[in-house]
């Protein structure tokens, strides 16, 4: 049997287009995945859908789907994506209307919902991952979704859709789908699905596996990273496969490549959990097999796990951030006399919020790590709150802004934004409780 | 790879590359020796102790390490490393994007560390 050609079309909710079209155009796909959600994206597209049912999918579905559709149909490449978010329905019928619009007569499109489970979920679930339940958060629930697998996918290939759209399908399940359905791999046969599941993990992320979240000049030099390719795996009916990419695309394809994806988000490297398997990448090889050519296999899976996980979102409130910048003699100190000015007028607001205020150039990321400049010459004074209160994001903007007319001397370039926040939790659901339906339109 | 310079100290970057995750409030940075030669001089350098005794304030939780020596590679999972995570860290990097360069910072030989 020939190798499986699967893509990647997007590694997460804004992720570039351009490279999709070249891969699918060029890339002889039978199959291509846009990867968007992840646990925050789905919480805050519960907020769109409860400010407009017709929202609460990708906001970029429209731009794919005009620039995908015409291409994946002429090159009969599958598409199989979670841009569905908080409201698979309407992205299903978003992408028919622009299919029809585009004169693509007849085109399947598969709608699987089924993963929000709000109904479902016991108002006092403990957690997964941490002490407490649902009951105590004191913040409203926005949205609840489990983790969907295979079995929720296969149907929609079986039943031969050409776009397949869906909200929390899992991310390496997305890819895996494909391959079971056409290898006729057994959703009980571990060590295939294992296998299946590894190319999804290294593929999930789009070009973080071809030289993208990778360049480190002098020591990871990546070639013509700005024109980076999106990944391809060719994958045999064992389940291995090599990962590469166009010819004419920037990036790069190496063993160190795929090694930083291996691991990417891995705690016990031989128990990787997702709804198809309970993964093992520990003995994984990793080869290369030629220009932007490396081999991948040996990975392996047992029983995958009885419980799936659930997403649970919650309003979170409000987010002000806001800076100011000092450059020149004595920045550092200027913009630390900055900072301590602020904490001092935001003191009316002790013990009921956190503020943290960093200095960036000086010291920022690393604050807490301990580590910090000692003489920058340019930095950037930025204040950060969260508060269920919008009031008290808009007095952190203020008094930041304020420190134009009296803070010291010199300093310029004030900005501030207020912004939503959503918080997540997870909770597990057993996998009988959680019924996946299926929708196919046609148009 | 560019040589270090004569008196420079080395880094984990100079023999090592590494990218980091967050699932919650946990983080994992995994690192990987470009040259086999080096993986042991890596595992010596890169311990769990040093890690929560270097970043005391930042690592509050349990720190485990795996180890894939085919691939020369340490996965570290730190627990409650990512100032109460995505959902509460008010860090311009809630991810913890940056911590593999803090691992990739720290010095390699046994005198230059503090």
């Amino acid at each position: 049997m020939s190798a499986f050609r699967i893509g990647t079309g997007a590694g997460f909710s804004a992720d570039r287009l351009e490279p999709a079209v070249d891969l699918v155009e060029q890339g002889r796909l039978d199959a291509i995945v846009l990867e968007c959600l992840g646990e925050r994206t789905v919480a805050f597209a519960h907020r769109d859908r409860m400010s407009d049912p017709k929202r609460g999918y990708n906001a970029l579905l429209d731009r794919r789907m005009r620039a995908l559709l015409p291409a994946c149909r002429k090159a009969g490449t599958v598409m199989i994506t979670n841009m569905g978010a908080a409201n698979p329905s309407a992205a299903a019928e978003r992408t028919l209307a622009i299919a029809r619009d585009l004169g693509l007569k007849g085109l399947k499109v598969a709608c699987i919902e089924g993963d929000d489970v709000s109904a479902l979920v016991p108002k006092d679930e403990p957690f997964m991952d941490e002490p407490g339940t649902l009951a105590d958060v004191r913040m409203p629930v926005v949205g609840m979704n489990a983790y969907l697998g295979i079995d929720a996918i296969v149907p929609a290939l079986q039943a031969e859709a050409d776009i397949v759209i869906g909200g929390r399908l899992a991310d390496p399940s997305m890819f895996l789908a494909p391959l079971a359905h056409r290898f006729g791999w057994d959703a009980m046969d571990a060590a295939r699905i294992g296998a299946g599941t590894l190319v999804g993990h290294l593929m999930e992320c789009g070009m973080q596996v071809t030289g993208g979240y990778f360049a480190d000049p002098g020591v990871k030099d990546v070639p013509n990273l700005a024109q980076c390719g999106y990944p391809i795996a060719e994958v045999q009916a064992d389940g291995s496969a090599v990962i590469t990419k166009l010819d004419n695309t920037g990036g790069c394809v190496t063993t160190a490549t795929v090694k930083e994806q291996l691991l990417y988000e891995v705690h016990d490297p031989t128990r990787y959990l997702t709804p198809d398997v309970t993964a093992d990448f520990s003995r994984v090889e990793v080869v290369a097999a030629g220009p932007d050519r490396v081999r991948v296999s040996n990975a392996s899976g047992t029983t995958r796990p009885a419980s799936l996980k659930v997403t649970v979102g919650f309003d979170g409130g409000f987010q002000g951030e806001a800076g100011v910048s000092y450059a020149g003699p004595a920045a550092q100190e200027r913009g630390q006399m900055a900072a301590e000015i602020v904490r001092q007028r935001m003191a009316r607001l002790d013990g009921k919020v956190d503020l943290r205020v960093d200095l960036i150039g000086a010291s920022s990321l690393f604050a807490t790590a301990g580590l910090r400049a000692t003489d920058a010459q340019d930095v950037r004074l930025h204040v950060a709150l969260r508060s269920p209160n919008r009031e008290d994001a808009e007095l952190l903007l203020w008094e930041v802004e304020s420190l134009l007319c009296c803070g010291p001397a010199g300093g310029g370039g004030f900005r501030g934004a207020i912004v939503p926040c959503v918080i997540t939790k997870s909770v597990l659901i057993p996998r009988e409780r959680v019924k996946p339906t299926l929708n196919v339109l046609i148009a | 790879m560019n040589a270090p310079g004569h008196n420079a100290p080395r880094i984990v970057r100079d023999i090592a590359h590494a990218r980091a995750g967050d699932k919650g409030n946990t983080s994992n940075v995994n690192v990987w020796a470009y040259d086999p030669a080096d993986y042991e001089l890596l595992k010596h350098a890169l311990t769990v102790e040093r890690i929560k005794q270097t970043f005391p304030q930042l690592v509050r939780g349990k720190v485990t390490r795996y180890e894939l020596p085919h691939l020369c590679g340490l996965n570290f999972v730190m627990q409650d490393a990512l100032e109460g995570g995505v959902n509460r860290s008010l860090n311009l990097d809630s991810h913890g994007k940056s911590w593999s360069y803090l691992i990739l910072g720290l010095a390699l030989d046994d005198e230059e560390r503090g």
